[in-house]
């Protein structure tokens, strides 16, 4: 059906060469992946084509690469793996992708057609097992239709809600013989996003935030993934309204903006947290009312009215029904609510302002750094920030660091913050961080990563070294799963089961050096400036900092899972 | 055996394109979700691109259901079919014990719904019967004292009622 839209004046190719151009076509400089039996045939062409490509040393890198480049470029990433096991390791990757709506295109290959479905060597049902995983697959059979299915996986991709795509391509397929064509028709008639907002309802919305006098604007990942930054500051500047930005929404408006209360959500900041709790009217977009955000969704901000605009239905009513449900794109519907806020004065909130103000500065984020004490992992984000002058993409993994991290960095653009929020990938840092680096070779790609999420991909650097992509890592070794340990320190009764990770056994330097890094350590808190600093001045081979951090420290505030937003736990008082 | 209460039963009838591997999508999208199936027959439409899948699921949440089936690429159109709006229809093949006077019995009560003999055995009878879903759990009641030796539900199908009066506007049928 596809192949009939092919013109015939193109000249004679192999289904693997019609990849190669397709994804030419489609102006992508870099890929992510691992060759093997059956994805061998993409590789011949691969050889002879400006695309760059990256040897990840696992499949999931691979994947995490692809993303770290996705969120640091705003284009799609690719990454590629051979049958079987290479597709299975791509799982979680793509998982990681749909969950924060990563453009991202996944090409795998697959035993020939005539061996599939008899259990052939590295032979796994690749589209059945990441149906559930990708926002659309596609099991090609014909190698005419390879430029309208990489065409299709691209707009998919990175349209509406962006997420990953995967296309299986058996060998034989990939062998036989076809032509190129520039792809002309999409012909995807189930597929048509929603990007404008209904006009009544922005005017709708308008007319509730202009009414209201506790409003909250809550964003999230949806404003990055749409570039609505700027539609978004304006828009709060001339309403005056707070925003809050979830952990995927950093940087969507500068945390130095006075509008700006910072993260909601588990580990959110007291402010950001209660306004929401008790606003009147809570504007949501680009986000989804996620548990981590929400806590209990029946205790969570039960006197508000809500606004939610998001560009995929399903998320609008999902948890929470939407008093005016407006389906589009972020940046969209940000530029008509200015539009169709006009020459309104901004909203009468001074109270709530004042409510608000009182609220930051009786609780701030804090920690205690004693000089002689054992070094605070919060202690070490500071520093970070100060050495870099703020100038960096940070990137994080999952747990303790990745809360310390959104909390005290001061994000100023978007792009500047990749982490793996939905799924919770522990892994994600060392992999997205070469990806983001590759991506971005003028931008300082510093990596925060835990001891527990660093030695699920470390090996990673391996390939960042061997392709000179020059990231930093500093790993906070605190010995444990410090987020495990931390719940079954609060709700286990400290009983600390298999959350300990034998850090005597592990010298991060020599690990370092074995892979072709430099490797430094910071023991206290007076070297953790310096031995920072020491990392910007190496910019020919990746840097891992090993910071000893002080292993007991929690992360709070905190709001315990399933629990009500009205009850943060703060944390010790400073001397306790 | 305790029957326990299930959600509200919706009919959905989905308009997706005809290609490997869609319904697939369509009822691994509805597991993942957590929506039971109730029943499902899928068919092709007078266009050979297009398939018709008639989905009975059960659910406290059947728009979140259709939000996130219209989510697959390959779902092109979803309708909720209202039973009072809708014609439903089932088809059932039902093989009860009977030897003697019972197959006579069996037949009067099969005639009434309007059940035809499809297959005789030594000592069995196989109707077929056709109707709304009820119509056939009232039969399966009527002829269980027989004893229902096998059952076959063909799954529910479904089509809009039309209009029955002249529309104002004349408008073209997709």
């Amino acid at each position: 059906m596809l192949a009939s839209r092919k013109p015939t004046t193109m000249t004679t190719i192999t289904g693997s060469q019609s990849v190669i151009s397709s994804l030419e076509h489609e102006g992508v400089d870099l890929i992510f992946g691992i060759p093997g039996g059956a994805i061998l045939p993409a590789y011949d062409p691969l050889y002879s084509s400006p695309i760059r490509h990256i040897l990840a040393r696992h499949e999931q890198g691979a994947g995490h690469m692809a993303a770290g480049y996705a969120w640091a470029t705003g284009r799609v990433g690719v990454c590629v793996a051979t049958s079987g096991p290479g597709a299975t390791n791509l799982v979680t990757p793509l998982a990681d992708a749909l969950m924060d709506s990563v453009p991202m295109v996944a090409i795998t290959g697959q035993v020939p057609t005539h061996a599939v479905g008899n259990d052939a060597f590295q032979e796994a049902y690749t589209v059945g097992i990441t149906m559930p995983t990708t926002k659309h697959n596609y099991f090609v059979t014909d190698p005419d239709e390879i430029p309208t299915v990489i065409r299709q996986a691209f707009h998919l991709a990175s349209s509406g809600r962006p997420g990953p795509v995967l296309v299986d391509l058996p060998k034989d397929v990939l062998n036989q013989e076809t032509e190129w064509y520039p792809p002309q028709d999409l012909e995807l008639p189930g597929y048509k996003p929603t990007l404008d907002g209904h006009p009544r309802r922005v005017k709708e919305a308008v007319e509730m935030l202009a009414a209201s006098r506790r409003p909250v604007l809550y964003v999230g990942g949806g404003i990055i993934k749409s570039e609505a930054s700027e539609a978004l500051t304006r828009f709060a500047e001339i309403t005056n309204i707070p925003v809050v930005t979830t952990l995927m929404g950093r940087g969507a408006i500068p945390d130095s903006h006075p509008l700006c209360l910072g993260m909601p959500g588990m580990h959110g900041n007291y402010t950001a947290i209660t306004s929401m709790q008790k606003c009147d009217v809570l504007a949501a977009f680009g986000v989804r009312f996620d548990d981590r955000v929400t806590g209990d969704p029946n205790h969570f901000a039960v006197d508000a009215k809500i606004i939610h605009a998001d560009v995929d239905p399903a998320e609008i009513g999902k948890v929470r029904t939407a008093d005016i449900p407006i389906v589009a794109d972020a940046r969209r519907v940000l530029t008509q609510m200015i539009k169709a806020w006009g020459d309104r004065p901004p909203v009468a909130n001074q109270e709530w302002w004042e409510t608000i103000r009182e609220w930051q500065t009786k609780y701030p984020l804090s920690y205690d750094q004693q000089p002689d004490g054992p070094i605070k992992p919060q202690f070490v984000i500071d520093e970070l920030a100060r050495v870099t002058g703020g100038d960096a993409i940070l990137v994080a993994g999952v747990g303790q660091h990745q809360m310390w991290a959104s909390q005290f960095w001061n994000f100023d653009r978007p792009r500047r913050w990749i982490n793996s929020g939905g799924l919770g990938t522990m892994g994600f840092a060392v992999p997205a961080a070469i990806g983001a680096k590759a991506g971005m070779p003028d931008e300082l790609v510093y990596a925060v990563d835990g001891d527990g999420c660093f030695q699920m991909t470390f090996q990673e650097l391996i390939a960042a070294a061997a392709h000179q992509i020059p990231v930093k890592v500093a790993v906070f070794n605190n010995g444990a799963h410090g987020m495990v340990k931390q719940w079954q320190k609060l709700f286990y009764g400290g009983r600390l089961s298999a959350s300990l990770l034998n850090s005597e056994v592990v010298d991060y330097v020599k690990l370092a050096e074995g892979m072709g890094c430099i490797g430094l350590r910071a023991e206290a808190p007076e070297e953790v400036g310096p031995t920072l600093e020491k990392s910007l001045t190496i910019d020919d081979r990746p840097v891992v900092v090993e910071m000893v951090v002080d292993p007991d420290e929690m992360v709070f505030p905190m709001v315990p899972a399933g629990g009500s937003n009205d009850n943060v736990i703060l944390g010790p008082e400073p001397g306790d | 055996m305790t029957v326990l209460p299930h959600p509200p039963r919706h009919t959905l009838s989905l308009v997706v394109e005809n290609r490997p591997g869609v319904l697939a999508r369509v009822s691994s999208c509805l597991a993942r979700r957590g929506f039971n199936i109730h029943s499902l027959a899928v068919g092709p439409t007078i266009d050979p691109g297009l398939s018709r899948i008639t989905v009975v699921v059960e659910s406290e949440k059947i728009e979140q259901v259709k939000k996130q089936l219209h989510k697959l690429i390959n779902v092109i159109r979803i309708f909720e079919l209202e039973p009072s709006m809708a014609v439903e229809r089932e088809t059932m093949l039902i093989r009860v014990a009977a030897i003697g006077n019972a197959r006579s019995e069996a037949i009067e009560v099969a005639n009434i719904f309007k059940a035809t003999v499809v297959d005789v055995g030594y000592n069995s009878l196989t109707f077929e019967v056709t109707g709304r879903p009820a119509k056939l759990n009232d039969l399966i009641e009527l002829l269980r004292p027989f004893g229902v030796v096998e059952l076959v539900k063909s799954g529910r199908i479904a089509i809009g009622r039309a209009a029955k009066s002249k529309p104002s506007r004349m408008r073209a049928v997709g």
